[in-house]
């Protein structure tokens, strides 16, 4: 058992607990877009990024993969997270601007949209990961993986083509936050 | 010193390995004639197989090949001026070598005593020829206490890097040191990390070793990717068994018997050779099962990157190694402690571990003695783009840049102005003419926004455009990042979009401020070094040559007349005598002949501006502006 | 052309064999194969991942995210550019530029009648030789547009 402080208020912990799962059992909220409690958290999004401070240093780490400790100081919404999280919204949405549950999310959050402008317009998906990681860990299938790199990222099935490895258990339509992967026809329609 | 004996019996302890050494250097006459050739990559790219070639043809031809030896070795640094050819012992220094000159050197400089004018190196300066190897003021003016040691082996001999004294050090950590002196050592000489971090060695060697775990790694990171660098390509080519020995010697501090070498897919000669020397290390016991006699065991693989840069960082190449992607991973838990496999696992770049044997060797105080108060021992740069003596440049921690550039480099080609420096690759920034006093070390640049890195050094002068540059960088990054993280893959393509709508004449005022706002998602949110420092590039000179922005949005021009979509080129008619080679040249057809000898006219609108008019005209008749 | 006539696999039983299953040496191993035929055939990495037991979704994820590797048949001639800063600071861009338009490809591309496949890479450590390019493992250094016409004649 440790303690640790969330935006002033001093909690419990036990070793191995991220900041995320400690903040969430008092009832802290952060947002995150590509987390889930089934799965292993992937750090992608950047959504849920918090300022901790150790040892006299301050600095932004992800809180679902950063691990709580003894006297840990953590701020949640800080002017320095507010920003950062901001700005990865923007982003999303100048990548995603058609999808709804950006733009809700955007609107809690009260951020701005289109500050960044040059939308590219890829769809839905944000390439979070879930999916695939739903794949990899509930079915326990890896039919779907990201392919390419950068930019052209993408999540994939191997050579694009309709795999007899998929048991059409839908759990990454399920867990798809913007409804970018989804079935038609009992069909496993991968994002545009 | 050549070494033509070939050894296969097994070392069981040091003294066998002294024995070894002292017979290699016996049976060597240093009154012998040596050819000494260097074949690193840059030189072969050169011709430097047909300057080989060439020579061992002569001396048979001329039954010379008992009285005369022809040694290939590694990359000495002077890469301006290859095929490098030194003769020994008298270090006559021949430069840019052809096979046509070789008749003339065996003839002249081989089988009597002249020198050949035309083959020496010749200082620019003040037109002073240079007869020895050690007077060339380009080597003259290094600490050449790691590259010096190139010329001395061939790669592919380990008898030649015995006779130097290879292995003694790990004779001597094995048998007369404990792992903990090993460390304790290594943290007193304060050596850092050579690969950009600048950790502390030492110290990251001394949290392994006490890491949870009894199966440890030992990595040798060969994936140099900043463009512009090839510090490790001519260490791993030109003298593997160093790297080898001090990843040995790592790897008994530590407490691991299992390693790794990650080399580029991009340099095929280092993975060759360093395959080689694993190959004659094991031959000779000093690599394997009970090294040199001893009760320690280590054993090393050879792993080709892909061709990501992503995977000179330190997870993403350990996920790499693990038949994964080169995705990185949060750093939350250091890779000392769970790293390859979830492993302890020490991760060290080639230029450190080349450091470990002469440490050892000459021990703490005498590395001390060299560098700054907290950047100790020497660093080589590779000093490319606009200067004179391109190449590796090997100095102690703290030189000026200036002395850099224009004493050792030699200053800036075609009496053109200085402008920048990049340091540090990608990760980096420039440095204008008004910093150029400041000694480089790991701490000093980071102050005005740029950083030693890995010591890629490209110099810029007065017909670089500065916003290009800052695309360059951006659009590399959009290339190799891994697409994980929100801010740097999305990050980074606005940021290239951006950048090039301003070179192409359609940037808007609100840019600048978008640039800025951006690389602070950057840095604050990118899961990576690759991501966080992405925006050094655009920051640096945003920060020293905003001008050069502005112009670009608001007058629509590029100064130095690079971006394309903002010059012209324009047919100088008085200057033109109508030879024609611009007609040929142009592929879009947009320069006419007016008949033979009538200056040529130009149809701009089919100019893709693709310069090749600029370039062939020898009238100097076509303008760009 | 039928491609599934032209893979044999049998090809790749040594190479498998080489790695002993080892699935940390995949991408060495996707390197080798490469080799073999030219390139990565879909019919080869399913071997593959059958042999080292990977999934078939990690394979393809290995083959598309490295540079080095191509899932399409390339050519006999593979031209490769350097855009390394130093490259990039003496004009390697218009030597690509010249190529794309010569050989009437992108980069990245293969040309129609399978002669030549045009890559760029991110610095080739010859930094004093630039614009450098390899042409079937061979260096050109201080390439221009002449340079540039011979070379290309030597290989059609």
């Amino acid at each position: 058992m440790l303690t640790l402080t969330i935006d002033g208020k001093e909690i419990g912990a036990h070793e191995g607990m991220t900041v995320l799962e400690a903040a969430r059992s008092v009832g802290i909220q952060i947002p995150t877009l590509c987390h889930h409690e089934a799965l292993t958290s992937y750090g992608a999004c950047r959504l849920c990024s918090v300022e901790v401070t150790q040892r006299g240093r301050t600095k932004l780490v992800v809180s679902c993969l950063f691990p709580v400790a003894q006297g840990l100081e953590v701020q949640t919404n800080s002017a320095r997270v507010r920003n950062l999280r901001s700005g990865i919204l923007e982003l999303l949405l100048a990548r995603c601007p058609g999808s709804e549950e950006l733009q809700s999310l955007a609107t809690t959050l009260g951020i701005k949209q289109g500050e960044f402008g040059f939308a590219q317009d890829s769809g839905k998906c944000i390439l979070c990961g879930l999916c695939v990681r739903a794949c990899q860990e509930i079915a326990e299938k890896s039919v779907l993986s990201f392919a390419g790199r950068g930019i052209d990222r993408r999540v994939a099935t191997p050579f694009y083509k309709p795999s007899d490895d998929c048991i059409t258990c839908r759990a990454c339509a399920f867990i798809c936050p913007t409804r970018a992967i989804r079935f038609e026809g009992g069909k496993l329609m991968l994002p545009d | 010193m050549i070494t033509s004996i070939r050894s296969t019996v097994r070392l069981g302890s040091p003294l066998q390995l002294e024995a070894l050494r002292e017979s290699i250097v016996q049976k060597n006459d240093p009154s012998k004639c040596v050819i000494v050739i260097c074949a690193g990559t840059g030189c072969l790219a050169a011709g430097a197989a047909d300057v080989i070639r060439a020579f061992k043809e002569e001396l048979k031809s001329k039954n010379l090949e008992d009285r005369v030896d022809v040694k290939e070795t590694g990359c000495p640094g002077f890469c301006e001026r290859g095929p490098l050819v030194v003769l020994r012992p008298r270090n006559i220094f021949y430069q840019q070598v052809t096979p046509q000159d070789i008749p003339e050197i065996i003839a002249e400089s081989v089988i009597q005593d002249k020198i050949i004018d035309r083959l020496l190196f010749c200082d620019p300066r003040d037109n002073r020829t240079i007869i020895h190897e050690e007077e060339v003021p380009f080597y003259e003016k290094q600490t050449r206490i790691i590259l010096g040691n190139n010329e001395e082996v061939d790669p592919t001999s380990i008898e030649d890097y015995i006779a130097i004294g290879g292995y003694s050090s790990l004779a001597k950590v094995l048998f007369e040191m404990t792992p903990q002196e090993v460390i304790d050592e290594i943290k007193r000489s304060k050596l850092r990390g050579r690969g950009g971090g600048g950790f502390p060695t030492g110290v990251k060697w001394d949290t392994c070793r006490n890491a949870h775990g009894s199966t440890k790694y030992i990595i040798c990171n060969a994936d140099e990717g900043d463009p512009g660098a090839f510090m490790d390509r001519a260490i791993l080519e030109g003298n593997p068994h160093s790297v080898l020995e001090g990843m040995i010697i790592g790897a008994y501090a530590v407490g691991s018997n299992e390693g790794y070498f990650y080399v580029r897919n991009e340099y095929p000669l280092a993975v060759e050779n360093a395959r080689i020397a694993v190959e004659r290390a094991e031959e000779l016991g000093l690599l394997g099962d009970d090294i040199l006699g001893s009760d320690f065991s280590f054993h090393v693989k050879i792993n080709r990157g892909g061709g990501a840069f992503v995977c000179g960082e330190s997870t993403s190449l350990m996920a790499s190694l693990e038949g994964k992607v080169g995705e990185p991973r949060a750093k939350y838990i250091h890779t000392v402690e769970r790293g390859l496999w979830d492993c302890p696992s020490t991760l060290n770049n080639v230029e450190t571990w080349a450091n470990v044997p002469i440490i050892l060797k000459n021990g703490a105080d005498w590395y001390c003695d060299i560098g700054t108060e907290e950047s100790k021992g020497t660093k080589i740069f590779s000093l490319v783009g606009k200067i004179n003596n391109t190449g590796l440049v090997e100095v102690p921690m703290g030189t000026r840049l200036e002395d850099i550039i224009f004493n050792i480099g030699g200053g800036i080609p075609n009496g053109k102005m200085f402008k920048a420096v990049q340091t540090g690759g990608p990760s980096g920034g420039c440095i204008p003419s008004s910093m150029l006093h400041l000694p480089v070390d790991f701490d000093e640049l980071g102050k005005v926004g740029s950083m030693m890195g890995s010591g890629g050094m490209i110099v810029m002068d007065e017909d670089t455009c500065m916003v290009d540059v800052a695309k360059y960088f951006v659009n590399f990054l959009e290339g190799e990042s891994c697409g994980k993280c929100v801010p740097c893959r999305e990050g980074l393509k606005r940021m290239g979009q951006i950048l090039a709508a301003i070179t192409e004449g359609r940037g808007r005022e609100t840019d600048i401020i978008t640039l800025e706002r951006l690389s602070v998602v950057l840095k604050e949110g990118a899961l990576c070094a690759l991501g966080q420092t992405a925006a050094n590039p655009v920051m640096s000179t945003l920060q020293y040559f905003r001008d050069e922005y502005e112009v670009h949005i608001k007058e629509k021009r590029c100064p130095a007349g690079v971006c394309r979509a903002l010059i012209r080129y324009e047919i100088i008619t008085d200057k033109c005598v109508g030879c024609g080679l611009c007609v040929k040249a142009c592929p879009s057809e947009a320069i006419v002949s007016m008949g033979k000898k009538e200056p040529v006219v130009m149809d701009e609108s089919k100019c893709i501006k693709c310069g090749a008019c600029f370039d062939v005209c020898r009238m100097d008749a076509v303008d760009k502006e | 052309m039928n491609r599934q006539m032209e893979i044999d696999l049998t090809k790749i039983d040594p190479v498998i064999d080489k790695y002993q299953g080892d699935r940390g040496l995949l991408i060495s191993l996707l390197q080798d194969i490469q080799e073999v035929y030219n390139y990565l055939p879909e019919e080869a990495l399913l071997k593959v991942s059958e042999a080292l037991d990977i999934p078939k979704s990690q394979v393809f994820s290995v083959a598309t995210f490295f540079k080095a590797f191509s899932l399409e048949p390339r050519g006999q001639h593979l031209v490769t550019v350097c855009l390394g800063t130093a490259c990039h600071v003496r004009g390697g861009q218009r030597m690509v530029e010249k190529l794309e338009r010569d050989l009437d490809i992108k980069a990245g591309e293969t040309t129609e009648d399978f002669s030549f496949t045009l890559e760029t890479v991110n610095c080739l450590g010859c930094c004093a030789l630039g614009p450098v390019l390899v042409v079937d493992g061979k260096y050109e250094s201080r390439v221009d547009s002449a340079k540039l016409d011979q070379i290309i004649k030597r290989y059609r």
